[in-house]
């Protein structure tokens, strides 16, 4: 047992230490990503709402710190100056009931830190959310799917899935992009920390969203509003291309599909078997919407919307086996045979 | 083993010292209860007028239960007076006056119960029909619902009635049945308009 | 003391056979022994829901972790945020409630025992039926048995085209039959307060807890029912055919949120003021100074209840509602965290300038004041709303409410536990084994729920059953995961303490604390009638009065 006298001051060590281990956390949060490529970081910004929002969030926190140290130490102060003492023992404090003038000092404060807050944020939501788009926005339609992301370029003739490719965007001369969410099927979230903020994806209630990444790269991010039982593996990956990678890999993506003579077989299999029903490849009769378009596959880095790269092993297993990737996706396991499956893999590998 | 118990001497009691009675207050906090159930219906019901994407509207197949409404509100009136009677021991006119209560009460569900079978066999509009469809049939089954409750509560204190088992000993009981009873045509008087007269 | 004694023979019953004393139970209508019955039964699930998180936090210990399958692990945070808001923190403080507001106004039970019963058991067939699902309910494969849509059941998730089978139907019943149960728990605490106080308890001389449990119950009828309707609604869709929330025929996913919402948000602060309530018997006690402002904190309650009716969407930040909408909610949001603020000056204000005892009650208070802090802040935080697009939806927010409920509420409990144990048993709680308690717990707290802000910062959603290696979340999940296990072994030293001391702890006595409401002028437990004679009161604080009186608080108020 402690022994009493020591108690008080061992409370307050430990309570200091945890402030330390707390402080130092939030720090390193806050410090920005080290690491090459770009992470999920809140506070390493590289698009306007994403950079407003940490503006505002710093101001937050700095504030909400201060009150968090007011009132911290006058919690310390009184648990340390007026903790009982055996001198006093049998002898009652005086019996204060409360201060009409303390107390509305303590309510007008509070009140006037939540009217600078709040005018703070409102400045931001507008910012945001009432940013007009500018002619020559790069337009993007973003359908979510269980469990997969569908991305339309209606302007371009664009469709295909899971990785977004957008324009980066010279502060001098602003290209942003523009999103317009959609749902096929129940709530999702589009969540890139880096570029935005998230916006929801719900059936029936259109949204709408927007980013200026100013610098290059792949982003990632993933669904945030949980949307079944493969909610966590329907992940998000959007590179943003200087100009010419952009204009190049928009050309690529307006052609029609590859056709290789050498993978003849492989394309008969994928149009006998039900693959059709879900999958369109561009210029053929394939034209299932229900999953991703396939027109391009080998212009993606990762298959499954990001729980496998993109390799011919795991093209394979996640035809022959969809269960051994992500159990409980909706494409279905397509029972073919070694043969069929072998032809079909090639085909798809030729889907540049 | 016993243990002694020392009830400290406290102060003289007050010289008066009310309290509301239980029974009121548990009501009315039902009624609260309700009437928030209630709120969320016809805000589902207002939120939803003209989204149909289908089907029969409102103007198109609802007709205006004037006279039915007129009886249920009027049952009220009546049981209102039934409580009064009571409160002065006219056991006899209470009793008429409580069973034109449940008779009018009754006539309105007949009137919503006729109502529901030209609606579903002249229109074909069910719960399952459209967006219509299904918040009016929650919203006037849901107060439909309210009113069957009450009735067969007010046919228990009928049956006491003509046993001989009611008299002004029982007129708190009364007065919190009639507050149900009230908050039931006061809701009506909220369905009704939202439904025959907004929704239209 | 006082030279008016008497003297009750209180003759314990000769040693009953145990089917007896299991009847006298199951009878019940004693509000104490009702009041026992929920502690008891909310126990029970604390530790089902605890082990439901356990077994999330292993699954979530690295990164592509394989200790359970996708479907069990959605039906983990399903069952456990289920269990824990409805069947451990609302049962727990409907005990609690039951036992001590009539005691404390001087009544001999609640204004209507057998609904108090009825209540219960409504509210404990709800819980059975909910865990039945793992039994009864069936869905296609993935989706599992027991309900496995989160625990708010978004549409349309929870549609019959995406939650096929009854594994929904289970959540949604059970928490319609539990739901009236709490409705039925409300009225009886709204009456019992209003008709049976004793004399001279006028509203302003009620103590702080029958205040804020008045409140509490006026705010759970308009707060449960709202929810209980949108699962009337839900139903309606799942079963009638009808399209409430059914996208494909013009109906809205965002009613259900609002609908939900509308319920969820006062919900929350329906189980703090019961703590708030627990905090402000406590702490003056244990400072031995009144509570500073009893006016303003009953003022601060009732706006609280008020204000906290109009700050819903702030759930929905992130759902797309317009600039003005998202302004409105910020500025309310912001503004609940007025009446909820001060408070914590008023308890500080209480301890200021008195004579302070640590024992484990006013440990747990003062943790609870430090932690509630925090809590407060990171929700003023996530009120900014841009700073919500990024937050909401991940281990922030996550990090944020088990602040509030563990950090705050579960700490609350806790040392209402230590309190009032004495009371209701004859025996005090072993202080050595509540200490050891107090520390496993609060390490075990700090580790897991500070920690867990960090993830939610770097990008982590919330409802995922793993996550990618390459994010730079697996250290810290795993320092979480280990924090949960101190957390559970200091939950066995607790459960310990219960048991052990029920048999070997100190004689409590009337009045163990000194302390000043009427709870503390009867036995220990008390006997089946409460109070021999129906006191009267000419203060907040009867006892007081009574041990002092030289300098009675009548005189000052």
């Amino acid at each position: 047992m402690l022994p009493r006298r020591t108690k008080p001051s061992l409370w307050s060590g430990w309570q200091i230490v945890l402030l330390l281990f707390w402080s130092a956390s939030a720090l390193w949060a806050v410090a920005p990503d080290p690491a090459p490529g770009h992470g999920t970081n809140v506070f390493s910004p590289a698009s306007s709402p994403a950079k407003s929002i940490k503006d505002l969030s710093v101001f937050v926190l700095v504030i909400t710190g201060i009150i968090f140290l007011v009132v911290f130490v006058l919690l310390v102060y009184s648990v340390v100056k007026f903790r009982g003492r055996a001198a006093d023992a049998g002898r009652e404090p005086a019996q204060v009931y409360g201060s009409t003038q303390i107390e509305l000092a303590w309510t007008i404060i509070p009140t006037l830190i939540v009217v600078v807050l709040f005018l703070a944020t409102a400045r931001v939501i507008h910012a945001i959310q009432d940013a007009p788009e500018p002619v020559g926005a790069m337009e993007v339609t973003v359908i979510g799917h269980q469990y997969w992301w569908e991305f339309r370029y209606p302007k371009l003739g664009i469709v295909t899935a899971n990785e977004l490719h957008i324009p980066v965007s010279n502060p001098d001369h602003p290209t942003p992009t523009f999103l317009q969410l959609l749902s096929a099927d129940t709530d999702h979230s589009f969540w890139v920390p880096e570029l935005a903020g998230k916006t929801d994806l719900i059936p029936n209630h259109p949204n709408r969203m927007w980013m200026d990444p100013q610098s290059t790269g792949v982003f990632v991010g993933q669904c945030a509003q949980y949307c079944g039982i493969q909610h966590a593996k329907m992940l998000l990956r959007v590179s943003v291309d200087g100009p010419e990678d952009f204009a190049a890999w928009m050309r690529s993506q307006q052609k029609p599909a590859v056709e290789d003579s050498a993978a003849i077989a492989g394309r008969r299999v994928f149009e006998r078997n039900a693959c059709m029903n879900c999958h369109a490849v561009g210029g053929t009769s394939a034209d299932g919407r229900f999953g991703p378009d396939l027109t391009h596959l080998m212009s993606r880095a990762t298959i499954a919307a990001g729980a496998a790269e993109n390799t011919p092993d795991n093209l394979r297993l996640w035809i022959q086996n969809p269960k051994a990737i992500k159990p409980g996706s909706l494409m279905p396991a397509m029972q073919l045979s070694e043969a069929d499956l072998n032809a079909v893999v090639s085909y798809m590998e030729t889907l540049h | 083993m016993s243990a002694v118990t020392t009830t400290p001497s406290f102060p003289n009691p007050a010289a008066e010292w009310h309290l509301p009675s239980r029974g009121k207050v548990a009501m009315a906090g039902l009624i609260i209860a309700e009437s928030a159930i209630f709120t969320i219906f016809v805000v589902a019901y207002l939120f939803y007028l003209g989204k149909s994407i289908t089907g029969p509207t409102p103007r198109e197949v609802l007709e205006t239960p004037i006279f039915y409404t007129i009886c249920l509100l009027s049952s009220s009136l009546t049981i209102h007076l039934a409580a009064k009677s009571l409160e002065r021991d006219y056991t006899r006119l209470f009793l008429g006056f409580w069973l034109l209560t449940i008779a009018l009460g009754g006539a309105f569900l007949y009137g919503t119960a006729q109502e529901w079978r030209r609606l579903i066999y002249d229109h074909g509009l069910t719960i399952s029909t459209n967006l219509f469809g299904t918040t009016y049939y929650s919203l006037v089954g849901l107060h439909a619902f309210h009113v069957t409750a009450g009735l067969i509560m007010l046919s228990l204190v009928a049956i006491f009635g003509l046993t001989g088992r009611m008299g002004v000993s029982q007129s708190d009981r009364i007065a919190v049945l009639s507050m149900y009873w009230h908050f039931v045509d006061a809701v009506w008087v909220v369905v009704f308009t939202v439904v025959y007269v907004l929704g239209r | 003391m006082s030279s008016n004694v008497i003297t009750v023979p209180v003759g314990q019953a000769e040693a009953r056979p145990w089917v007896d004393q299991l009847h006298q139970w199951l009878a019940t209508v004693d509000h104490k022994r009702l009041g026992i019955l929920y502690i008891g039964s909310a126990l029970l699930f604390l530790a089902v829901g605890g082990v439901e998180a356990l077994i999330i936090r292993i699954q979530l210990m690295h990164s592509h972790n394989n200790f359970v399958s996708p479907g069990v692990f959605n039906q983990m945070f399903t069952m456990h945020g289920t269990t824990m808001i409805f069947f451990v923190a609302m049962p727990v403080l409907f005990g609690f409630a039951n036992y001590l507001v009539p005691l404390m106004i001087g009544a001999r039970d609640m204004a209507f025992p057998r609904l108090n019963a009825f209540s219960f058991w409504l509210s404990f067939l709800g819980a059975l039926l909910l865990y039945f699902s793992f039994f009864g309910g069936s869905g296609l494969y993935g989706a599992g048995s027991a309900p496995d849509v989160g625990w708010w059941s978004y549409a349309p998730l929870g549609a019959r085209a995406f939650s096929p089978g009854h594994s929904s139907d289970y959540w949604t019943l059970a928490l319609l039959v539990s739901g009236f149960g709490s409705i039925g728990t409300a009225i009886n605490i709204i009456a019992t307060i209003l008709c049976l106080r004793c004399p001279g308890m006028k509203l302003n001389r009620m103590p702080l807890l029958v205040w804020m449990n008045l409140v509490m119950a006026g705010m759970v009828l308009i707060a449960i029912t709202p929810l209980s309707a949108a699962q009337i609604m839900l139903l309606i869709d799942r079963y009638l055919g009808g399209h409430f929330f059914d996208t494909q025929a013009g109906g809205s996913a965002v009613l259900w949120m609002h609908f939900f919402w509308i319920f969820g948000h006062p919900e929350v602060y329906v189980l703090i003021i019961p703590c708030f309530a627990f905090m402000s018997e406590i702490i003056p006690v244990f400072s031995r100074k009144p509570i500073f402002g009893y006016p303003v904190m009953v003022a601060a309650t009732v706006c609280i209840a008020f204000v906290s009716m109009s700050v819903w969407a702030h759930h929905m930040f992130t759902i797309g509602m317009n600039s003005y909408a998202n302004s409105f909610f910020t500025l309310t949001t912001m503004a609940v965290g007025i009446p909820t603020g001060i408070k914590i000056f008023n308890w500080i204000g209480t301890m200021w300038g008195g004579r302070i005892q640590f024992k484990t009650p006013m440990l747990f208070s003062i943790a609870f004041l430090f932690q509630f802090l925090i809590a407060g802040l990171t929700g003023i935080m996530m009120a900014a709303s841009p700073f919500d697009w990024q937050l909401s939806l991940s281990y922030f927010v996550v990090a944020h409410f088990h602040y509030v409920i563990v950090g705050g509420i579960l700490f609350a409990l806790f040392g209402a536990f230590y309190y009032w144990y004495p009371k209701m048993t004859g025996r005090m709680l072993s202080e050595r084994l509540g200490k050891w308690h107090f520390w496993l717990f609060l390490i075990g707290f700090h580790l897991t729920f500070d920690v867990m802000h960090i993830p939610g910062l770097l990008g982590m959603p919330r409802r995922i059953y793993t996550y990618e290696p390459g994010r730079g979340w697996d250290t810290l999940n795993l320092i979480v995961s280990i924090g949960a296990f101190i957390q559970a072994i200091a939950i066995l030293v607790f459960l310990t303490n219960l048991i052990i001391s029920y048999f070997k702890g100190a004689q409590a006595g009337n009045d163990p604390w000194d302390a000043w409401t009427l709870e503390w002028s009867i036995s220990s437990p008390p006997p089946a009638y409460n109070f021999a004679t129906v006191p009267t009161v000419a203060s907040r604080r009867p006892l007081w009065d009574l041990k002092h009186p030289e300098d009675p608080d009548s005189r000052y108020e």
